[in-house]
């Protein structure tokens, strides 16, 4: 599993990559929290994740929350089909603003 | 806005399968059980058990009383030595592997227990975290959501300060489940999870055992002696009769079975013993044998 921090317009972008499971859900937790310190909005970008298990969503909450809090910007993209199901029955899909892809996020935040 | 998935549409499996082995068809097999001997004393309790796990499947396991349903769950959970016999479980044989090894298997198991097993001096939340405690070094602020978003997959949010006395029966069952599922188990084993339960209750704890697996793919081992709820969550029956497999089929096969000891349990009957008066009679007075 890897993170990756970048700037990307007016976003950060932390994309994970792997699988995100107990094992490294506390590094993107930290990675998260970390990304939001500058106030900028972050985008989590999930294209490359192969699985996240209930850890890795639970550090989304307390990322989302963190956000929510300061009042920035946080966005899911390209969450796949099993995550999904899964958000779902904890109908975190409601919580969470998922977006498709990472430039559908720009585009939002550009409006 | 819709999320849009960005994978392909043939919906993948949540989590890469752990090299095991595969049944004739191709499934991949979660347990493996060959030829089960398992003795109380002198007494043999499973005689010769065979039967396998699919990744993704529910099956469910019925029997008479004292048939040896829960001595046969124990052996899955690896908490019983059997006398012969192989059982493995996610490709390792439990009965061979060294206590490290079992608990890093049993950590892939979630188990919900017939009473709930939860710990009266803990409240709700607590005792839903509790396997995370156990098995993880998490930060208290993941292991509480991660505790109180399957307090809500089983409709308990909100209750996190209730301590086990102040619940429902339907609400221990579902505890139990929720701490079953804490981890993201790779097979869910439940013994009589809606037994004693209003039918309404029962259903939704039936619905919700179907959701789970339709969701995150586990494998589900559940007990019971609920037909309705049997004929319902399976997609497969087990049925032990005095520690022998009658049969292990998909559900309209146990159900059009044509042997008299299935029909029997189906139709909740249960078999006539042989009696002899005058046995009985010594029985009921106390008389020895002459
Ligand atoms: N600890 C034990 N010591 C001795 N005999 C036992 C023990 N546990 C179970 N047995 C015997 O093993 C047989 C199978 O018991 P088991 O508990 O597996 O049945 P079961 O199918 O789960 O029944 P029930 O539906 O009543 O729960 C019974 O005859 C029982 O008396
Ligand atoms: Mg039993």
């Amino acid at each position: 599993m890897t993170v990756d921090i970048a700037a990307r317009g007016p976003a950060t972008v932390a994309a994970l990559s792997g699988e995100v499971d107990l094992e490294c859900s506390p590094a993107v937790r930290r990675a998260l929290l970390d990304a939001l310190r500058d106030g900028r909005p972050v985008i989590v970008d999930l294209s490359l994740v192969s699985y996240i298990d209930s850890s890795g969503i639970a550090s989304l909450v307390e990322a989302y929350q963190a956000a929510r809090k300061q009042g920035t910007a946080l966005m899911l993209a390209a969450v796949s089909p099993a995550a999904l199901r899964v958000m779902q029955l904890a109908r975190l899909d409601r919580v969470f603003n998922i977006r498709p892809t990472v430039d559908d996020a720009l585009a939002v935040l550009a409006q | 806005m819709d999320p849009m998935p960005h994978a392909s549409p043939e919906e993948t499996p949540p989590r890469p399968p752990d090299p095991a082995a595969r049944d004739a068809h191709g499934g991949e097999v979660v347990i493996r059980v060959r030829d089960l001997v398992t003795h109380y004393g002198d007494r043999q309790i499973l005689k010769n058990v065979s039967l396998d796990v699919h990744a993704g499947e529910i099956l469910v396991i019925m029997g008479g009383s004292g048939s040896g349903k829960s001595t046969l769950l124990n052996h899955l959970l690896g908490l019983l030595r059997p006398t012969s016999g192989v059982i493995e479980v996610l490709g390792k044989d439990i009965n061979t592997s060294k206590e490290s090894e079992l608990t890093e298997i049993r950590r892939k198991f979630g188990v919900a227990f017939q009473g709930g097993a939860l710990f009266s001096s803990m409240n709700l939340l607590e005792n839903i975290m509790l396997p995370l405690y156990e098995h993880t070094d998490l930060d208290r602020r993941t292991m509480e959501i991660m505790a109180r978003m399957k307090m809500e997959v089983v409709s308990l949010s909100g209750f996190d300060d209730l301590m086990p006395a102040e619940l429902s029966g339907g609400m221990i069952k579902r505890a139990a489940l929720a701490r079953a599922i804490v981890m993201d188990p790779r097979i869910l084993f439940c013994d009589e999870p809606s037994a004693g339960l209003d039918p309404v209750v029962a259903a939704n704890i039936d619905d919700l055992i179907l959701d789970l697996r339709d969701a995150t793919g586990m494998s589900v081992v559940v007990v019971t002696h609920e037909l309705e709820s049997a004929f319902k969550i399976a997609d497969r029956i087990c049925v032990l009769d005095k520690g022998k497999v009658l049969t292990i089929a998909p559900v309209d096969e146990v159900r059009a079975n044509p042997d008299q000891r299935i029909q029997n349990l189906l139709n909740r009957r249960t078999e006539e013993e042989e009696l002899d008066p005058e046995a009985y009679l010594r029985r009921l007075t106390g008389e020895k044998e002459p």
